[in-house]
């Protein structure tokens, strides 16, 4: 996983609530097998719309997604990371976040950033009025810092999480190291739970 | 210090547990699908890492086979694919999977259950976010993404963070003709899509005592519509009369000794829980969607509500964007939308009971003139089941197409889809923009008001088509 430390970039203002991940890659994505390839495919149905945020030439470099509250709710794709990954997105702004998407986006150094809706509004203000506008993430400090808005804010990122991110750090590999706790909680666990091979 | 049931489990499965950092939750149960698999093994083999137990993994074909027919190759080169890129990892790794054709063959959450796999106590994930659905036997149980597929796979274990508990009680029985789905729907209304955000819900009270199985898996399936990572019910008499006899459930001298353990599997009376939240069961009608996400609902004999009603400006805005694309007009009374297609189906309500509700309503009636319906069975058994009553025939005879199993017209992955601007009644879980197909319209409706919206080709309940 890449590491992420302190990241400067421009804002993508989306001005919507809700935001499941049926939106952030359709369906019609999903059958693909790989795990790259998926920039095409991000927002596909609202990439019809013209003026949609995502491709005005002035956003086309944004790097930080600033969303409104319940951002990636819905279904488990993982997909829809990969796509804003795919995309050039380092950073996912919103009030609230789906459950699994958060979950999904820290297994692949996606940074979210659950921030009230007040900074979110001075997030979009200043993207709207400016929209290169640089805004510094630094995980390192554990601040975002938008000098055009005159915001210098707290992060509230889990600690476990931050050290891993700063780290890049997998998960799998973390667990491994435990395997011999693995094991003996396997010697231990109740001996009536199903087998998926019938004996 | 009392407990709750989701308390109960989460310790019973800790690995490893560190100041500061996730716990290593155990996890008794993992399914797979073609369409959040292919990623996760491909990384498998390329850390050169084997599936660590291959005795608590199962595989199945969902997402993107065919309903139509299963007897020849799947005429999409891209979800082909897909599915032979599940058959070949089952086959180079050792997963037991149930291919199309096979009788145990469904969608994943049908699936699960229905073999007697799904028992109390256990933690069960999958790569599907209607994994709650599970926690309708009282075990902990949640979709996660491809990643931790892949951590599963490489060590049965999952690092997850503590989350809070919320209860739901709804007391009160449900009123004949409104089930679990209408509940849900309610309930989501309520709260809305965030709501049980970083909760796991516990369901309780008289009117979820008095739920089957598969009402109660209703329920706990569409708990991530509401926002929560899982929603389960303490097992009962009803969970062991369901899971008695089922092919992986205990037998003999394991039962008795496996009953024993399950009845110790509820909260504390004095638990107490982050949230709390009770439902009148009486209360509760006929629900139907008028939005683009599954809390923009109202009860099927209210009208379409007016954006300008709404105080909160995002929530606003949502709802106006949602008029837009529904094509819908504030105050316009539900029952008198009508529907091009009534999608009868999916992890949500496509089991037996839910067939036999909707075939009760159609019963010597037909669809209206120009109308389509889809009945999908859950799974290749429920199908069986469902013609040896044969709710088949009734279905056929009222117009109906009887198709083979799988998760179909819920997503779109298959050709089973919406034209652009198509109005749906569907028993699914999620009426997003697009999700029946591009341009796609959805009304989530329980499978009564399915039925009698097909025969009356305008969303009604089964009282109005019975005169």
């Amino acid at each position: 996983m890449e590491r992420f430390t302190v990241h400067t970039g421009t804002i993508a203002p989306l001005r919507r609530s809700g935001v499941d991940t049926d939106q952030i890659i359709p369906s019609e994505y999903l059958k693909r097998v790989s795990r790259r390839g998926f920039a095409d495919g991000l927002f596909a149905t609202w990439r019809n719309d013209p003026g949609f945020v995502l491709d005005r030439a002035e956003h086309a470099d944004s790097t930080i997604l600033v969303a409104g509250p319940d951002f990636g709710v819905g279904s488990s794709r993982e997909h829809a990371v990969w796509a804003l990954q795919d995309r050039g997105f380092r950073v996912v702004v919103s009030p609230r976040f789906g459950d699994i998407f958060a979950s999904n986006a820290a297994g692949c150094g996606l940074l979210t950033l659950t921030l009230d809706q007040v900074v979110v509004e001075a997030l979009w203000l200043l993207a709207e009025a400016d929209p290169s506008a640089d805004v510094t993430i630094d995980l390192v400090a554990g601040r975002l810092i938008a000098p055009g808005a005159g915001l210098d804010h707290p992060l509230d990122v889990d600690p476990y999480l931050r050290w891993r991110l700063l780290e890049g750090l997998d998960d799998i590999d973390l667990t491994l190291r435990h395997l011999e706790m693995i094991t003996s909680y396997e010697a231990a666990r109740a001996p009536l739970m199903p087998s998926t091979i019938p004996s | 210090m009392p407990r709750t049931l989701a308390d109960k489990i989460w310790e019973s499965h800790v690995v490893r547990s560190a100041a500061g950092e996730p716990d290593l939750l155990y996890v008794d149960l993992h399914l797979l699908h073609e369409v959040t698999s292919p990623q996760a093994f491909e990384g498998l083999r390329l850390a050169g890492r084997q599936v660590r137990r291959l005795d608590l993994t199962l595989a199945t074909e969902d997402h993107n086979t065919p309903t139509r027919s299963i007897g020849q190759l799947i005429a999409d080169p891209v979800s082909r694919t897909q599915v032979e890129t599940l058959r070949r990892n089952c086959a180079d790794f050792g997963v037991r999977l149930y291919p199309l054709g096979d009788v145990d063959q469904g969608i994943v959450h049908v699936v699960g259950p229905q073999l007697g796999l799904t028992q109390p106590g256990m933690i069960i994930v999958c790569g599907d976010s209607h994994t709650s659905t599970h926690g309708a036997f009282g075990a902990l149980a949640f979709g996660i993404g491809t990643s931790e597929v892949e951590h599963v796979l490489a060590t049965q274990t999952l690092p997850q963070r503590r989350v809070r508990s919320m209860s739901i009680t709804v007391d009160g029985l449900l009123q004949p003709g409104t089930t679990a789905k209408d509940l849900v729907l309610t309930i989501a209304a309520r709260i809305g899509v965030g709501g049980a955000q970083g909760h796991v819900i516990e369901y309780r009270g008289s009117a979820i005592e008095a739920l089957s199985m598969e009402g109660r898996m209703t329920l706990c399936n569409m708990s991530i519509e509401l926002g929560a990572r899982a929603g389960m019910i303490a097992p009962d008499r009803t969970t062991y009369e369901y899971l008695q006899g089922r092919q992986h459930a205990p037998s003999g001298a394991d039962w008795d000794a496996a009953l024993a353990g399950w009845d110790r599997l509820r909260s504390d009376v004095d638990a107490v829980f982050d949230t709390e939240i009770a439902i009148v069961g009486r209360a509760v009608e006929p629900y139907v969607t008028w939005g683009t996400n599954p809390g923009q609902g109202v009860p099927l004999s209210a009208t379409v509500p007016d954006p300008g009603d709404v105080a909160d400006p995002l929530a606003r805005a949502a709802a106006e964007r949602a008029l837009l694309y529904m094509d819908l007009e504030p105050g316009t009374r539900m029952r008198d939308i009508a529907v091009d297609t009534v999608f009868l189906g999916s992890c949500t309500n496509g089991r037996l009971e839910d067939l036999r509700a909707a075939a009760d309503v159609l019963r010597g009636r037909s669809i209206a003139a120009g109308l389509r319906m889809l009945v999908v069975p859950g799974s290749a058994r429920v199908r069986l089941e469902a013609e040896e009553e044969g709710l088949d025939k009734i279905f056929r005879d009222a117009g109906a197409e009887w198709r083979h199993a799988g998760c179909s017209m819920c997503l779109g992955m298959n050709e089973d889809r919406l034209e652009p601007g198509q109005r749906s009644a569907s028993t699914s879980n999620r009426n997003f923009e697009g999700r029946q197909g591009p341009g796609s319209r959805t009304h989530l409706v329980s499978p009564p008001v399915a039925a009698a919206t097909a025969v009356l080709g305008r969303l009604a309940a089964p009282t109005d088509v019975e005169v």
